[in-house]
């Protein structure tokens, strides 16, 4: 086995970036739609509790590949019409943006039940009591609860966050160059399926490795002034 | 949305969803069977015993099944002597590799559920087969093996769910699974948010299925009278 992969060694580094930007993005997105959702499924009004939980059963039913292809393949009509309101025609979601937008939503389902866990598992008088200091909502909600409910969401974020890293490998279908898909194109070209693709698979170890470590000081960090009750 | 169009391709799709079902089928079903092996060794006290399916479980588990998929069937074309021996014909076809591929990746998930169960099995009831006079093997197979289905029966179930999302990865191998079925006829009819939103809904038809189906289980198992401690 050659160390630079017949000169593709550079362009595997390149992947390598390219999904960790991707796995970075879609995390953003999905916390956002995570939070949102829990914040929506835990409010005591009816039509948005329905919201969230059509939300988080729907997008959890459907595999993830066929949410990366239904949003490039399927948004195009549409971006096209919102291209001739806008005056800018040939607009369309790029493969990155549709694998930002599939990966996060997905994220964001499965976070949505993380999330609304935590913020049960928050004690009732906690939030009683910022009301009876007079605290806004918002304020309780940003002050209080948000704040203790990252330490109890944290593990399982990481998890989801393990398979996100994971499920960036799907974009490639839609030919975003990211690993895997370096990773084909130097198989067409050497003809060493078995090379490239082990490579790509100890790469992925790597950044599992990489993330498993970071969510442990994550972890410890959020579980400072917190013992383990024996 | 163009409802004829779904009408007319519903039994193609149906056809991709039985192939999706048999490969999920077989999956989990030989899946679980290799796990029972793993997972009791990946408990064991020894760590010579453990290192084995703990390297197993490491790698199936920290690389995306897409990988794992391709390296069976892409990867192994690359060795003259798998090329040459009597189980290519096998490993030449797209079905049999993903079965392959998806028995060996759920096999590791399915072991970490297993040590889980295992590891969850109160001290006091091994403590008691084994003061009963029933050697090792008898209590992990009459004592612990039962307690652990149990326990480890709702995680299992999450496991079946996952295999059936996972199993779309089956048509970059060219299979005309659920998936696959979509996108070929997406090729045809130019009408990706129709098709892909049945394709959608045959998948969330499944898991309802699978869902209530190990809802049945669970109370056939009484699993929820092991529950007290």
């Amino acid at each position: 086995m050659n160390i630079d992969l017949h000169g593709f060694g550079p362009a595997m580094m390149a992947g390598t970036l390219m999904t960790v930007k991707l796995a970075l993005c879609a995390l953003l997105l999905g916390l956002v739609l995570g939070l949102l959702g829990a914040l929506a499924k835990t409010s005591p009004v009816k039509p948005l509790q329905w919201l969230g939980g059509t939300y988080s059963t729907l997008v959890r039913g459907v595999p993830e590949l066929l949410w990366v292809l239904l949003i490039y393949f399927g948004t195009v009509g549409l971006m096209n019409s919102l291209g001739e309101l806008l005056n800018m025609p040939g607009l369309e979601l790029s493969a990155f943006t549709a694998g930002v937008v599939a990966l996060g939503l997905c994220f964001g389902a499965y976070a949505t039940e993380v999330f609304r866990g935590a913020i049960l598992a928050i004690p009732k008088g906690h939030r009683e009591a910022g009301l009876a200091l007079g605290l806004s909502k918002g304020r309780i909600l940003s002050r209080i609860i948000l704040p203790q409910m990252w330490r109890i969401a944290l593990p399982g974020l990481g998890n989801l966050f393990m398979i996100l890293m994971k499920d960036t490998a799907l974009v490639s279908v839609i030919g975003l160059e990211e690993i895997m898909r370096h990773a084909q194109i130097g198989v067409t070209v050497t003809k060493e399926p078995f090379t490239f693709y082990a490579v790509a698979a100890c790469i992925y170890l790597g950044l599992t490795v990489i993330a498993m470590t970071g969510m442990h000081f994550l972890e410890k960090r959020a579980a400072r002034g917190f013992m383990r009750a024996e | 949305m163009n409802w004829e169009v779904i009408i007319k391709w519903l039994p193609r799709l149906a056809q991709g969803a039985t192939l999706t079902l048999e490969l999920v089928a077989i999956a989990v079903i030989a899946g679980l069977i290799l796990a029972i092996p793993l997972g009791v060794a990946r408990s064991s006290r020894h760590w010579y015993v453990r290192a084995l399916p703990f390297g197993y479980i490491f790698f199936f588990r920290g690389t995306p099944l897409l990988v794992q998929l391709f390296l069976v069937y892409y990867g192994l074309a690359q060795f003259d002597v798998v090329r040459n021996s009597s189980l290519w014909p096998y490993l030449r076809d797209p079905f049999w590799c993903t079965v392959l591929t998806m028995t060996l990746h759920t096999a590791a998930y399915i072991a970490e559920i297993l040590r889980g169960a295992l590891q969850a099995i109160p001290k006091g009831e091994i403590e008691a087969a084994r003061a009963l006079g029933m050697s090792r093997g008898k209590t992990l197979l009459y004592i612990m093996l039962p307690r652990a289905a149990r326990i480890g029966l709702p995680a299992y179930s999450n496991e079946v769910i996952l295999m059936l999302k996972a199993s779309a990865l089956a048509s970059t191998v060219t299979l005309l699974e659920l998936t696959g079925m979509a996108r070929t006829i997406i090729a045809r009819t130019y009408l990706p948010v129709e098709i892909f939103f049945a394709a959608g809904v045959f998948y969330l038809l499944i898991s309802f299925v699978l869902v209530q189906g190990f809802k049945v289980l669970e109370r056939w198992l009484r699993v929820d009278a092991c529950q007290g401690r």
